[in-house]
């Protein structure tokens, strides 16, 4: 079952690798559609007949390597499952938005059906080498889907994020085989090395381990002080590069925290907590100032994007402190954690595509350009209104149902963390909503003065971006439908950080 | 005492057919709000009848619980609806709480609320300020704001828990953004909204970090197990919820030191000012202190803070009120500091919840008449708001200036009008605490009563009576003014307000029918101590300094020629009101600045810092990036540099925390 869900896009790929580009562009992006909305049934079947039990659930386990102790091996618990989901939705979303794309359509979207294969495949991942391998083969994707569609400095940025996260899977890797080489007997399995624990008892060696993945993941996700290569990877990339670097490609890095980190290493990560959080306090204040000070949309959007997953960080550090050891507040928190990536996702994707419907019609992201959008396209303000309100996180949306979990979770283990971070959602408020301010209300004004104005959202936008808002609001509404799967699974975690 | 009540009054489920569908009262207006937004030009000719229908037919529904509920032994019920938030540690419910405190905000805010969509259906009609629609589209937009308004501010009041008041507390932000923000095209107007959702804001961080506590320490945050558990915080743990509770109502309240939002709030159209920022949701701090009173009666120091913010709001507010030309600014610190009444009244404890609702009800009726009514004032003088350029207005605006003269008896606190019970009452109250509280807040309560009488007698001078300064006067646009009477749609609301504003506080008071009516929610009222001054000398006092508050009005401005220029040689007292006693420069010097100067910085440090420090240290890193220059040398240098750094601050981290 899983592994029909993230082949199946690269068996559409490699089908249309063999069809001619003159075939016409809506061959492609039409089967784009199609194969991207027939992933999303099957996520939403599995979906149906997961057992919420909190194990992993569709296990298949293949010998790959067998003499380095590499498997196929993948399956979905509570903490994947929703990444999986949410992973598949935004595909879909960007598929509908890239309807209208014409710049070199097929290889755009072979592109794309190969990034969410790899995307899909390392939230299914249970072994290390399997996770290091998607998680390259990511990097390697957006590099070019930034280089070739970007637009601005975009070889210059795409080579910026290249190498950056480049560096930082390195340490990954690094980490991976401190922790393959501590086991006994040798293996890459995530299952296995969880229920050993071979680093058990800390000391320096699981501190360097940690080190590294640690390192590895925080550049991905990314935490102060390893974010710079995102604002310019975000600001030149086209917007459904955006939505998918942002929704997705950042979760893998916060996904590591919970899939690799925590419960491979739960004696050294109890150990370090303190520094997880202050990592995750600090990258939820620096990302929300310099968002506040930006003059670019989509750079602004960026920084955001730092404060967010820094309510990611804390919570996952506070869970591993040992000092409020109350283990039902730390497991909330672990479970407003995931629920964080499951939000984001929706709403910065949405947001990203809202960016390119800015950049689409008159080619800028300068706030102080725009004016007064609210009078020539009300449907379009009215929507980024409602994402943003709920990215800023107004009750009745998704953003937050997770910050209230993971603050209130939090309190108890690291409360002048906690305090301080939620000044961050006072400044997101100011930043958004100055945000809206300068580019919908007042005088209508267009960078450049197109004589068409400033069209409203087209079709395919409103199907692409509508969406996400509304599962944004339903994750809002009735959560229960996701907090059912992912709590059972964080108190399994938590059971295993703590024991 | 708190404890006592609450083994008294258990709450019981809600029973009945009226009580089990009571959900009924928030999804009307919500409907109604979904209906006007997402139905689009279609919706333009019924918008605003259906706008009305839907909070009329949620005030008959609010009516008709409160009359079943009358003769109910158990008046305190709870409907559970579903299950929000399910996470083992944490249950949010989502469900109501119907007792006699909800239902009486349930009546205020759909009565009051219903009035003013009706009077809005006359005022919207030709709205042509900075309007980007057609004026139907834009009316249409505006009944769907109100309704969802209304259905936020009932959710806020009817929640049976912590985190439903929060929903419904940033709900009525939402709405109040979007009315403030209304007029699209003017800039000032977007700028006000911003400024009060983010003022809010901080309030809510206040609000929110006292949830996060209960949940921290009693693990619920729902209002049953709450209440019922209070007993086992600590006090400095209760200390600390009070506290941040109060900073929630300072927010949303407009209380020291959060006030500066909500005169700025008066840039959206009145019949807005009226509901949300009069009336209803700026009451909402009064009402969560209200809810909240089994904690604030067991911390004599929440107690004690809440009634200093009251005190000094409502001086701060008289005092600003005094210097202002604008009718609808004058207004609004009038509400600042009414509030601050209702704050003081409610940080007594005790002695003072029930009278603290009390004047909320009939500051509700008479203020948003005030507001109704000067809405009126514009609506006949081409959207003038400056008074220096009214004048003699009565005789053009019969039933406006009667109403608004009825309203504004009561607010002086008239001899058996409305004001005078409720605010009588809460002076008395006041006095009432012994020792050096009751003299300071007493006295604080008093002085604030003859300085009410004088801005408000100064503002109906010099809009109704006088010479006519309008005559030689034109409008920015060059037209004449011609001020006329409202039509019906909007003088019959403003009549009905001005009969509440006569008769409730008589009506409340007449056998102690709302405090008794309250007493299950808000336990037993507790007569004052022994107070520092006479009972029966209180009103006395409190009349003697009215009048004298209005005879000084009449000697400033009644007797004297009001110059249509204002003056600017003016004494420090009243530039410094003029200046809203520098509440915006206070705000810009200690926050504004501050943040925008550390955000512009770390940018700095953010974009330079990383190249600056490959400048510096590229000798040092030159060797090991040799072999990667030939692609894009500096790119890898710095990033390779900021990861080294990182790495290194990670490692000294980890050491500083691993070490023991």
């Amino acid at each position: 079952m899983l592994s029909l869900i993230v082949f199946l896009p690269l068996a559409a790929a490699a089908v249309l690798v063999g069809v001619p580009a003159s075939a016409g562009k809506r061959v492609f992006t039409g089967s784009w559609v199609t194969v991207a909305a027939a992933d999303l049934a099957l996520v939403v079947a599995a979906w149906i007949g997961y057992d919420l039990g909190g194990g992993l659930a569709y296990e298949q386990r293949l010998p790959w390597i067998p003499s380095a102790g590499v498997s196929y091996h993948v399956g979905v618990d509570g903490l994947s499952l929703p990444l999986v989901a949410v992973t598949a939705a935004l595909f879909l979303a960007c598929a509908i938005y890239s309807l209208r794309q014409t710049h070199r359509v097929k290889s755009f979207v072979l592109l794309f059906l190969g990034l969410q294969t790899v995307s899909l495949g390392l939230f299914t991942a249970l072994d290390l080498i399997l996770f290091f391998v998607y998680f390259d083969l990511s990097i390697v994707g957006m590099y070019f889907v930034i280089a070739r569609w970007g637009h601005g400095r975009a070889r210059q940025s795409a080579l910026t994020f290249f190498l950056y996260t480049f560096l930082g899977s390195l340490a990954l890797l690094l980490g991976f085989i401190g922790l393959y080489l501590a086991a006994d007997p040798h293996t890459f399995d995530i299952v296995a090395l969880t229920r050993t624990n071979p680093l058990a008892g800390g000391e320096l060696y699981g501190a360097l381990v940690l080190l590294a993945i640690g390192v590895g993941l925080a550049v991905k996700t990314p935490t102060v002080p390893f974010h710079t290569w995102l604002p310019p990877a975000h600001t030149d990339a086209p917007a459904a590069g955006s939505a998918i670097l942002a929704g997705v490609l950042l979760k893998m890095g916060t996904y590591g925290f919970v899939r690799i980190a925590m419960p491979l290493l739960p004696d050294t990560w109890r150990q370090y907590a303190g520094v997880v959080v202050v990592i995750g306090v600090v990258s939820v204040l620096y990302g929300a100032l310099v968002a506040l000070a930006q003059e670019d949309f989509k750079r602004m959007v960026a920084y955001t994007s730092v404060n967010h997953m820094g309510y990611v960080v804390l919570a996952v550090g506070a869970a591993g402190l040992a000092a409020g050891s109350d283990e039902q507040a730390r497991s909330l928190a672990v479970t407003g954690a995931v629920t964080q990536m499951v939000s984001h996702g929706l709403l910065t994707g949405a947001l990203f595509l809202l960016a390119g419907v800015l950049h689409d019609r008159a080619a800028s992201y300068d706030m102080g350009a725009y004016s007064g959008l609210a009078g020539p396209a009300p449907v379009f303000a009215g929507v980024t209104g409602l994402v943003v309100f709920a990215s800023l996180g107004l009750p009745g949306f998704s953003g937050f149902i997770a910050e209230f979990q993971i603050l209130a979770g939090s309190l108890g283990p690291a409360t002048v963390a906690t305090a301080l971070a939620l000044l961050g959602i006072l400044i997101t408020a100011g930043l958004l909503l100055r945000a809206l301010h300068r580019v919908f209300l007042g005088e209508a004004r267009i960078p450049g003065a197109p004589e068409s104005g400033f069209t409203d959202l087209k079709p395919s936008e409103t199907a692409s971006i509508v969406p996400l808002l509304a599962l944004a609001i339903l994750i809002g509404v009735l959560p229960r439908f996701l907090l059912d799967v992912i709590e059972p699974s964080s108190a399994t975690l938590i059971g295993v950080v703590s024991s | 005492m708190t404890t006592s009540f609450l083994a008294a009054e258990p709450v019981r489920a809600a029973a009945g057919v009226l009580q089990s569908n009571a959900w009924v009262l928030i999804a009307l207006p919500l409907l109604g709000a979904a209906v006007l937004l997402l139905v689009g030009r279609r919706g333009n000719a019924w918008g605003h009848v259906l706008g009305c229908a839907t909070v009329l037919a949620a005030f008959g529904y609010g009516l008709a619980l409160f009359a079943s509920a009358l003769g109910d032994p158990h008046p305190v019920r709870d409907l559970y609806l579903f299950s929000w938030i399910p996470v083992n540690a944490l249950q949010v419910d989502f469900g109501l709480r119907l007792d006699p405190l909800s239902l009486v905000f349930v009546l205020l805010i759909t009565g009051v609320g219903s009035l003013i969509h009706i009077y809005s259906i006359g005022y919207m009609a030709h709205d042509q300020q900075g309007r980007t629609g057609g004026a139907n589209t834009e009316r249409r937009r505006f009944f769907g704001y109100l309704n969802l308004f209304v259905a936020a501010m009932l959710v806020l009041v009817l929640g049976n828990g912590f985190v439903t008041l929060y929903l419904g507390w940033e709900g009525v932000g939402l709405a109040s953004y979007l009315l403030i923000g209304f007029w699209q095209r003017r800039r000032t107007a977007g700028a006000a909204a911003t400024k009060a959702f983010v003022m809010n804001r901080i309030g809510d961080v206040g609000l929110a970090l006292a949830i996060f506590l209960l949940f921290a320490k009693l693990g619920t945050t729902q209002y049953t197990e709450v209440f019922a558990r209070a007993d086992e915080l600590s006090s400095g743990v209760l200390l600390a919820i009070t506290l941040l509770l109060l900073l929630g109502a300072c927010g949303k309240s407009g209380q020291v030191p959060l006030q500066a939002w909500l005169p700025d709030a008066m840039e959206g159209p009145t019949p807005v000012s009226a509901l949300i920022h009069a009336a209803t949701m700026v009451t909402a701090g009064v009402y969560l202190i209200a809810r909240a009173n089994p904690l604030y009666t067991l911390s004599e120091g929440g107690q004690l803070a809440v009634t200093i913010v009251g005190a000094v709001t409502l001086l701060v507010g008289c005092v600003i009120g005094c210097a202002y030309d604008d009718i609808k600014k004058v207004l609004a610190y009038s509400t600042v500091s009414q509030i601050g009444y209702m704050i003081l009244a409610v940080g007594l404890g005790p002695a003072g919840y029930a009278l603290g609702i009390m004047h909320l009800l009939t500051h509700g009726f008479f203020k948003a008449g005030l507001f109704l009514g000067a809405g009126s004032v514009m609506h006949g003088m081409n959207d003038e708001v400056d008074m220096r350029r009214y004048g003699g207005l009565y005789r053009y605006m019969p039933i406006t200036f009667v109403t608004f003269a009825l309203g504004y008896l009561a607010l002086i606190g008239f001899p058996f009008l409305s004001g005078y019970y409720s605010k009588d009452a809460i002076i008395e109250a006041a006095f009432g605490q012994g020792s050096w509280q009751g003299w300071v807040f007493g006295g604080a309560a008093a002085l604030g009563a003859g300085l009410t009488a004088f801005y408000m007698t100064r503002l109906v001078l010099m809009t109704f009576f006088g010479p006519r300064r309008w005559e030689n006067l034109t409008t920015a646009d060059g037209e004449k003014y011609h001020p006329h009477e409202s039509p019906a749609v909007m003088t019959v609301p403003m009549i009905l307000l001005a009969v509440g504003s006569v008769g409730a506080g008589a009506f409340f008071t007449f056998g102690e029918r709302l405090v008794g009516y309250l007493t299950p929610a808000l336990g037993e009222l507790e007569e004052g101590h022994a107070g520092v001054l006479p009972h029966v000398l209180i009103p006395v006092l409190t009349v003697g300094l009215s009048a004298l508050g209005a005879l000084a009005a009449w000697l400033f401005v009644g007797r004297r020629r009001v110059e249509v220029a204002r003056p600017q040689r003016v004494s420090p007292v009243v530039r410094a009101a003029r200046a809203d006693l520098y509440g915006n420069a206070i705000n810009r010097a200690l926050v504004v600045r501050p943040t925008d100067g550390l955000a512009r910085g770390l940018v700095t440090v953010d974009s330079r810092g990383v190249d600056g420090a490959v400048d510096g240290l590229a000798g040092f890193l030159g060797a090991a990036s040799h072999g990667l220059r030939r692609w894009q040398s500096g790119f890898v240098r710095s990033y390779a540099l900021s990861m080294f750094t990182g790495g290194v601050l990670l490692v000294a981290a980890m050491l500083a925390v691993g070490m023991p």
